[in-house]
Formats: C-alpha cells, structure tokens, sequence
C-alpha cells in the first residue's frame, strides 16, 4: 500500500514493539502483537519475527486502539484581529495527551476571500506546528461560481472533501436555501461531504435583538436566544434539501434532544445523514450560562448552545451508542476570559467556542463505556474509525492492520482523573469539564509510530504532523448516492400537443417562479424514481376503469382503496 | 349562547316572515345526537325540543328521523380570483350556489392582494365581488404577500374595523408571494398581539424554484413536473419551519392544504409536543391523488394541478381521512379555484405558468362523509365537528355557527346517509369542464339545505338568491384557541441574571463586526415585546434545577477550582504558550 502525503517518511530508525495487548478495531477484539516501523504497522499476530534491540512496549493485556480522530477542530482560529489561545502545536499536544493522534480543523475563509488563500494559510499554520496528523475541512462563507471553482479545485487538487456551510450567523457566513440547494448539487456531483452548522439564523437575529431589547445582556441571553427548536429546524431543512439533491450530509455539532432525533429519524427514513455531538454537548450541559460568575458563564458559550436539559449529554450518548449519531469531534475552539470580555456587555458580541480535544475520548468512555451503552469496538467505531471512513482515509486511519498508520493508543480502562484547568494540556483558563471525574485515560499514545506519551509524560514534537489528503467519494456516504443516481432518472410523459383553446392572460409573473438565482446550478439527481415505484404513474386509464366494478361491494372493507382512483370517465371536451 | 349581538352588518334577513319548523330530526352536534324538533324564525333557531309552541301555518319540514346538522363551513376558498388577468371560473354566485349544493351554507374566501396593492383595498374589492354575488354567509382570510410597516397597520385595522382575524402567509412562490423566514417571525409576531391565527401556505420555495428549473432544463415541461418539482419533503420542511416560527413567537397555527402524509405527520408530532397548529387537509387530498399528473390528457393532468401538489402515493387520501378522524387534522375546507382548460393551457409548453387549483366546495361533505363516516373511522358527531364545528370554533364564529343551539343561525343540513351519487363535470354546479372527482361514486349527501333560515335545497332543486349572503365579521382572540396562547405568554417572562460588572481585562478587538450579527431587518417590528416567545414548557427560572449561582454539580469535587472560578478573568491573559 502507497499512502499519498508529503513528508512522507518518519525518521528511519523508528521501530516499535507492543506486546501483549488486545487489539480493538471497530468489528472485532483480538489479542495480538504489534510490530511498526517507519510510521506503518508492519506486522501483526503472535511471536512476531522482528530485528533485534528494538523498543517494546509491554500492554500488560491493556486495549490497543486506533488513535482517536478529532474530526472538528477550530485551532489557531482568527477572530476580530485576536487568536484563540490554542494554536496548532497547544491544540495538538492536548489531543495527543487525551490520545487523539489525528485533528481535521476548519479552515474559514472570510467572506470574499479566496478558499484556496485561505487553506494554504491554515496549511502553512499547521504544518508549522502541529504534532500529529491532520487534515483540513474548509468552510464555505460565500457562494459564486468563483467559489465554485475554488471548491472544485480544493477536492480534485488539495486533498479536501469536506465543506462546510453555514445556516446561522445572518449577514455574514449565513446561505440562503438556494445556495445551499446549489452548493449541495455541486458537491453531491463532485462526491464532497456537505457539512452544516444548523441553526435558524433569521430567527435567531430576531431573537437576539428581542433578548437585548428586554435588557438581557448576559450569556444567558446566548442560549435563550438560541431555543434547541432552531437547532432542529435548521438540521430537518438541511436533511430536505440534501435529499432533494442526492448529497451526503454532516451535521456538525448536535447539542440537542431535538436535532439529534431529527437526524435519528432521517437516518429511519433512508437519508444519508450523519451527527457530529462534541465533547461538550456528550459532557455537560446549559445550565451554566446562569452562572453568577460571569466569566465562568461566557467559557459556555458556543454555538448552537450547550442546552439548559440536564439529561441532553445521557440522551445524545445513547444515540452515539445505538448509531444513530456516527462520530464525535470536540469543536475545540478555545478564547481567554479577556477575549470572551469582548461582550461583557452584550451577549452577541461573546466569541464562541468551548474545550474539549483533549477531554474527548475519556468522556465517552466514561459516559458510554463504563455506563454499559457501548462495548468497546462501539468506542472505536464513533472516537475514530467512522470518521476515517467518512474522510476517505480508512483503513489508513481508524483501524489496527498491517498496512495502516501507526497511530495506536494503549487504553487503561481503570485509569481515573479528575478533569481541571490546572492540569490540562490547553492554554485556557476555564475548562467547561472542571471538576469531572473520568474513568479511562490513554496510558501510552503512539503517533506515527512513536511514542508521544509514556508514563504520563508528553514527548510531542510541533511540526512533525503531516497534512492527509482527502479524497473525494468516500464509500461510506457515497455508495448509496451513487445507487441513488442511477435510479433518479426522470423521464416526461410523452403527450401529443395541445392544441385546444388557451386564454389571454397578462405575461406578469404569478404562482409559477422564474428560476431561483442567477447562478446556474448543473443538474442534480432526485432520489425517487417514480417511474419505477409500485404504484402506476403513467396513467392506464383502460385498467382503472375496471376498477369501477366493485362499487357494489358491501361496506365490510374499512379502508376506501377501491375507489381512490375511479374518476377516468371522460368529462365532456377531451383534448388528446 | 342566545343571539348576544353578533357582528355582521347586514344582520336581518331581508324576509322577516321566515318562518320554518323542523320535526322529528336527530340533531347532530359535535357532542352529541338527539332526537327533537326545532324552530327557527328570522334566520335563527328560535326553540329546540318536543312539543314546540310555534305560531300556525308555519312551513314545515318532516325529517322522518333523519340527521339535521349545522351546516358545513368551507374554510378555504378561492372564488372569482384573479390571475394574470385572467379569473377563476367559479365566482361568487357559481361557487356559493356549488357549496350549498353540497351542504355547505358558509364560507370563508381569501383575499389576495397583488405585491404593491393595499390590503385594506384588496379586502373591500372582494367584498364588493362577495356582497353582490355570494347566496351564502361568507367571511374573509386576507393573504399577506408582502411585508413592511404599512401593512402591520392595515392588518391592525382590519382586526379592529373590519372583522378579519387571519391571516395567511406563503412560504412558496418564491420572487412574488414568498416570505423570508425573519417576516414570517415579524409577521406571527404582530398576528399573536391582534389575536388574530397564522396561516400558511407550506412549501419550501426556494427548493420548489430550483427544481422547477431542473425539471424545465431535463425537458419536463408537462403537468407531472408540477408535482416532480414539489416533492412532499419540501411541504414537510416548510410546516416544520414555521411550526418553529411559530412556537418562538407563541402564535397559533393554521396550516392550509395539508396535501401529504410527510406533511400531516408533522403536524401530529407538533402537536403532541404541545405545539398549537390546525391542519387543513383539502378536499382533493381526501378524495384523490397526484397518480393523475401522469395522465395522457394533457387538460385533465393539468385539471389536477395544485400546490401543494396532491401526492403520487395513492394511499395518501387514507392517511389523512384517519389522521382527520382522531383529532390530528381538525378542519376540511376545499382550496376551491377552478381554471377551465384554455386557462389551464396557458401553461401547456410550461407546468409553472399552469393556474393552480382545484374543484371541491361541492364535494366536501359528501367526500368526508363517504371516506370517514361510512368507513367507520369517525361518527357522525365527529363529522359534524371536521366540517363546521371546529372551524368557527378556530375562525370565533362558534356557537353562531357550526352549532345546532337556540341563537345560533338558522344554517342548517338535513343530510341523507344511504343516497348514492356519481360525481360528473356533467352534473355539478360549478363551471369548470374538468371535475378532479370524475366517477367517484359517494355514499351520503344534503337532502335539505337551510341557509340564513330559508330553504335553498329542496328535492334537488336549489333555490339560491344572488348576494343574500352575509359577511360574517370575526373578532380576535378566539377561545379555542387563544386559550393556551395567553396562559403561555404569562409563563414566558424572561429574566437576565443578577450579576456584579465584569472588571477584568477586555481583549481590544479589530472594528470590523464579526460572527454575531445585530437586528436582522431595517424595518422595525414593534410587535416583538417582553410577552411570548419560549416555550411554556421551559421556564428556567422557575425549574427545578438552579440556574443563577450554586450550580447542579457544586456538590461534585468541583471545589478544588475555587482559585478558578473567583476573579472573573482574574488570572491574566494566558494566550498561546506555542
């Protein structure tokens, strides 16, 4: 196996050993050996054949897991001329140190601003700094046929197959349903993934301002402004327009009861949909905005919100655990007490973003695992091997065989912590787990095949972690649409012309619209075909007159099937 | 309960002579059936009972056991409409005279006003139409088509002055008709300080343009593009979006046309949420399906054309006559709004400039009544409730109409269960050559009609007089449904906390507004005020966990992080250690 990225090839001498463990992929758990070398697990079984004086590393029995995938990071974010505190080689270090070996963050452009600008700038960031692995989702601000290209560009050329819109944040990052329509047949075509920050955006401005008007200046005022039911509004209208063109979709950060069922009940109904919850949302809850101490208040802050039901992190949990939700990210997005002070006096002027990279895994395991929801192949499938599949980059990631990267974590299951700013690994001065007792811990994290943490002591190099191209037409979403194209096909019914009477009628526009925007959008595939379902469409009209036969049947049939399609009898003018 | 002064201008029939009395009928009401006789003088009903005292020499009608029950109410209609120069078939004599055919003595039409044109001008022109025309009682919805200042106003007056108390918005028709989702908001929000109940037509614009060009360009250019562009995920997405709307500005309601079972599941589950929406499935949605979009015939796929579109899945009219008889859909009205073909053709190298509508005022009740009643899904109590009650009771005409009670009017149907009738274009009242129910034979239909205490239906003949019809005036704040609204707008008092002023370091920031956005349109809504908005369900304030200082989770070994939680931003700036 070739794997495509650019530097390629770790130091030479990098060999390992780990013994004695069991390994956990998604499917199954196995005891075995591993042996790696330069970066790639080389070997896997017992009494493995390996070169002599090589580091070993005793598993003692312990879960060897493929190194966690954080699917949704915000480092080194840019806003409003300042930095989140957590850069890439901060950010990375506490992935690693809670056994997370690969971070995808988000590149945002400013609106106007070139795509491709924008992610060279967050490559040559990242490439800078980070410690582990990484890939890049880019987000979409804006939408024209410039972007278009770009996007075109960044899937064919730059390894990018994951774009995010916006559904919130009116006048700025927000798209109106025709662009999302647009946007979700460009990449539904090209074979991206459409990821979503869903939330109502209109009727937040409105409540927004309602809040302000009342004289509620507050964080509160974040989340009351931000109803759960928007959230869920939002993620049922992106789920219409992603099955109207055929798109997979990614809703990013489910916070909710309601969002998450929404996505439950789509998932029931065929669409090809997946939830991201993060660390916070499966970790704590709303009620917090409350807090008297302001500061402590405004580290909650995040969008769509963490909500005010205390129960929501048990009930999002358990959807991670009956797949109904498919991957988890952390949104890590980290702004100083100073920072977030930029809207003490106004709410809607707080920067959003909470902790979580490093939380990430021992929270699920101490919320899904430990509580009986979810076995441990479960905890690989939604910490790491979904997502990996979901970004193209499986069995590279996401899973323990030979040929795969060697980014592992040997997992201790009994290993308690108690979460706390003063010991976590993020320049952040809240952390929004504080106080939390956790159960499982990374005790070893091996990342391109070395050993980053070891006895509770962190060994991460800034720079070392390479960009992982993704490519487009991931299996896991796209199987299915593709399926679902070749059945889409629509066909008009072939009539003669009508050549009847027509009236005068005044050419101002009424009922029917003109096309929706200037842009042109290609063609995109429905997903019913309705000239192949059961039920007949082209119109036989010599067989439904035979079903006017059984009008004298007693009323003894309780449904009224038989007569729902008897209305063929020509009227009088029949035009053909 | 007796005539309490009820608005209407026109209160006196004309004929003060009208005398009729009814014996040995089964009143049939929402509640309940029973056995009596009635009276009614001056288009009342003047006495229920046995044994009646009633001047000599009045008319009287022998119903021989039959069922008398309030007459329907056809909440949804389309009468005389113009479109692009063009009007619908049916105007106010031919549509009214259709409707009372079937059994319906009162309906409820919608004033369209074109983008530009005054609301309050569009409201009298149609009563001038409706005055001069209609042979029934009628009252009026008025469409809002577009939004600013001016037409909060007129909405205003004509709640107080005029007797209108709803209000109908589109979500469709995208660049003519369509709201954008912070008017929807702005919109229900003055709708719930007048009292007043939002309607919605329910369907995703934006989406339903973008197909119909897609379509267009793959050369579907027939009928069966209409429905292929509107797809019943899209009605579904819409109801569901202003079922949200609705519920962030704690307004009532009402959706129209309720065409799919995507859609009247949506509704079902708002409502079990607590949510307070109507459903309106139509006549045609009870009665047929979209199958026929696919139709050979170019004139009659095109008779079928409505939006939303009646769905291609034959097993829809089902779903919802049962969703209609457990309570989850609660009124009927017809969308009535006919085209005859050479209007239709209009449209034929091009399905989105077909005019839309249907046939249906005449067939309601009977449809219902063959579908529902004779099925056994609903009695003939909840019938009665589906066809009339629970629309005055929505639209605050109730108990003068849609009730069978001392005072109320004198609207009145003895209905025939056992007759049978083929519906045909060649037999019905209305003027359009196609009738979408073409062959349907149905179970049960009106006898007798009673319309303003006059017989207009008797053996078969109408007796209909051009513009005796009323205009019913409506006032706001019906009880049926602003019950709940008032009891939630107390409970959805917001409170900030009580806090002491950050005075910790502030981060200088660049000028350029970010992220957050500030009030979203230029046009101010006075409406929005302290009053509604959350949910009911949730006042925080008052919850069971504690939400200003201790905290759930104080108990937890929270404490060691005092040294955290005291100065507010106390600890100076710990930006990037990388």
């Amino acid at each position: 196996l070739v794997w495509i990225g650019e530097s390629d090839i770790p130091n030479k001498c990098d060999r390992l050993l780990v013994k004695g463990g069991r390994i956990v992929n998604d499917d199954q758990s196995f005891y075995a050996d591993i042996y790696m070398e330069d970066g790639v697990i080389k070997q896997i079984g017992d009494n493995l054949i390996v070169p002599g004086g090589i580091k070993t590393v005793e598993a003692n029995g312990k879960m060897v897991i493929p190194g966690g995938i954080d699917i949704h990071t915000h480092f080194q974010m840019p806003y409003r001329g300042t930095t989140t505190v957590d850069d890439f080689s901060q950010g990375s270090k506490a992935a690693l140190a809670g056994g997370t070996t690969m971070i995808v963050d988000h590149v945002i452009p400013e609106p106007g601003n070139s795509l491709i600008e924008a992610f060279e700038q967050w490559r040559s960031w990242a490439d800078e700094k980070t410690c582990c692995d990484y890939s890049l989702h880019v987000d979409i601000t804006h939408w024209n046929d410039s972007v278009k290209q770009e996007v075109d560009t960044l899937l064919k050329e730059k390894g990018v197959n994951s774009f995010q819109v916006y559904m919130a944040y009116k006048d700025f990052y927000q798209m109106s349903n025709s662009e999302l329509y647009e946007i979700f047949t460009f990449l539904g075509e090209m074979g991206g993934i459409v990821q979503v920050h869903a939330e109502n955006g209109e009727i937040i401005a409105e409540e927004q301002a309602r809040m302000l008007e009342m004289g509620i200046t507050g964080p509160e005022g974040h989340v009351l402004s931000r109803p759960e039911e928007l959230e869920a509004e939002a993620v049922f209208r992106a789920i219409t327009i992603a099955s109207q063109t055929n798109c997979p979709l990614y809703v990013t950060r489910v916070m909710s009861k309601s969002a998450a069922d929404i996505i439950s009940q789509a998932r029931k109904k065929g669409n090809v949909v997946f939830g991201e919850p993060i660390t916070a949302s499966l970790g704590t809850d709303g009620t917090h905005y409350w807090s008297k101490n302001w500061a402590k208040a405004a580290s909650f802050v995040t969008s769509p919100p963490l909500s005010p039901d205390p129960t929501t992190p048990d009930y999002l949990n358990t959807l991670l655990a009956s797949g109904d939700l498919n991957v988890t990210g952390s949104a890590h997005c980290t702004f100083s007490v100073a920072q977030k002070a930029i809207g003490k006096d106004d709410f809607t002027q707080i920067p959003e973003g909470v902790n979580g990279v490093e939380e990430r895994m021992s929270l699920i395991w101490d919320k899904a695992v430990t509580t009986g929801k979810m076995d441990e192949n479960m905890f690989v499938a939604v910490t790491s091997t979904n997502a990996a599949k979901i970004l193209n980059l499986y069995p590279r990631k996401g899973r323990v065989s030979v040929g795969s990267d060697a980014d592992l974590v040997i997992w201790d299951s009994d290993a308690v912590r108690t979460i706390t700013a003063k010991t976590h690994n993020s320049a952040a001065e809240f952390n929004v787990f504080e106080g939390m007792e956790l159960r499982g811990a990374p005790s070893v994290v091996i990342c391109q095949g070395k050993l980053v943490l070891e006895d509770g002591n962190l060994h991460a190099i800034p720079g070392v972690g390479r960009f992982i191209p993704c490519t487009p037409f991931p299996d896991f979403a796209y199987k299915r649409i593709k399926a679902r194209k070749q059945l889409a096909v629509l066909r008009a019914v072939p009539r003669g012309m009508y050549d009847g009477p027509v009236s005068d009628f005044s050419p101002m526009s009424r009922g029917g619209t003109p096309s929706a925007s200037a842009r042109t959008s290609p063609t995109k595939q429905p997903v019913r075909n309705l000239h192949h379902s059961a039920f007949s469409l082209a119109g036989n009209p010599a067989q439904r007159g035979e079903l006017q036969q059984p009008f004298d049947l007693p009323i003894c049939l309780p449904i009224p099937y038989r007569r729902s399609q008897i209305n063929n009898s020509s009227t009088g003018i029949v035009y053909v | 309960m007796s005539g309490q002064g009820y608005q209407g201008k026109k209160n006196i029939p004309r004929i003060t002579s009208d005398r009729l009395l009814i014996k040995g009928a089964i009143i049939v009401n929402d509640d309940q059936s029973f056995c009596a006789d009635i009276y009614m003088e001056d288009g009342h009903i003047k006495q229920i009972g046995e044994n009646l005292i009633v001047p000599g020499g009045v008319k009287t009608i022998d119903a021989h056991g039959r069922m008398l029950m309030p007459g329907g109410i056809d909440v949804h209609t389309r009468f005389q409409m113009p479109d692009r120069g063009m009007t619908s078939v049916d105007d106010f004599y031919q549509g009214t005279r259709a409707a009372l055919a079937g059994g319906t003595t009162m309906i409820i039409d919608h004033v369209v006003p074109e983008p530009g044109v005054s609301l309050l001008s569009a409201f009298e022109q149609w009563r001038e139409w409706a005055d001069s025309k209609s042979c029934c009682d009628y009252s009026l919805h008025v469409d809002i088509t577009e939004w600013h200042k001016g037409v909060q106003e007129e909405m205003e007056a004509l709640v107080k002055d005029h007797g209108v108390n709803s209000f109908l918005v589109y979500l469709a028709y995208k660049g003519v008709f369509q709201l954008a989702d912070s008017q929807v908001y702005e919109v229900f929000s003055v709708i719930r300080d007048l009292g007043a109940i939002a309607q919605v037509h329910a369907e995703n614009g934006d989406i339903v343009a973008e197909e119909q060009r897609r379509i267009l360009e793959q050369g579907i250019t027939g009928p069966e593009g209409h429905v292929l562009s509107r797809p019943e995920e899209v009605e579904a997405e819409a109801i569901n979006r202003s079922v949200t709307v609705a519920n962030q500005t704690n307004c009532p309601l009402y959706v129209t046309k309720v065409m799919s079972k995507s859609a009247a599941d949506v509704i079902a589950q708002a409502r079990k949420k607590g949510t307070v929406v109507y459903g309106e499935p139509i006549t045609a949605s009870l009665g047929t399906d979209g199958s026929h979009y696919w139709s050979k015939n170019w004139a009659k796929a095109a008779a079928f054309i409505t939006s939303p579109p009646l769905s291609p899945d034959p097993t829809t009219p089902d779903y919802l006559s049962s969703l209609l008889s457990c309570g989850d859909l609660q009124v009927t009205g017809s969308a009535h709004c006919t085209f005859n073909t050479a209007q239709r053709a209009v449209g034929k190298d091009d399905f989105t400039l077909i005019p839309e509508g249907t046939n249906g005022t005449e067939e309601r009740m009977s449809l219902i009544w063959d579908k529902c009643v004779v099925t056994g899904k609903m009695d003939e109590n909840q019938f009665v409730a589906v066809t009339s009650t629970n629309a005055a009771k929505i639209f605050n005409l109730y108990p003068r109409k849609g009730r069978i009670a001392v005072g109320s009017d004198a609207d009145l149907v003895l209905w025939d269960p056992d007759v049978t009738k083929i519906i045909s274009a060649k037999s019905h009242n209305s003027n359009v050559e196609y009738n979408i129910f073409e062959g349907v034979e149905v179970r049960g239909a009106p006898l007798v009609v009673i319309s303003q205490g006059k017989i207009v239906l008797e053996e078969g003949n109408l007796h209909t007089t051009e513009g005796c019809g009323r205009f019913v005036g409506r006032k706001p704040f019906s009880d049926y449904v602003y019950k709940r609204i008032k009891a939630r707008s107390r409970l959805a008092e917001l409170r900030g906390v009580p806090r002491g002023l950050y005075d910790g370091p502030v981060c200088e920031v660049s000028v350029t507004p970010k992220t957050m956005t500030p009030a979203s349109s230029a046009k101010s809504s006075p409406a929005k005020q302290a009053v509604a908005g959350a949910q009911p369900v949730r006042n925080l304030h008052q919850s069971g966990f504690s939400l200003s200082g201790a905290q759930v989770d104080d108990n937890l070994p929270r404490r060691n992080t005092q040294r955290i939680v005291e100065p507010p931003g106390g600890r100076a700036n710990i930006t990037s250690l990388g």
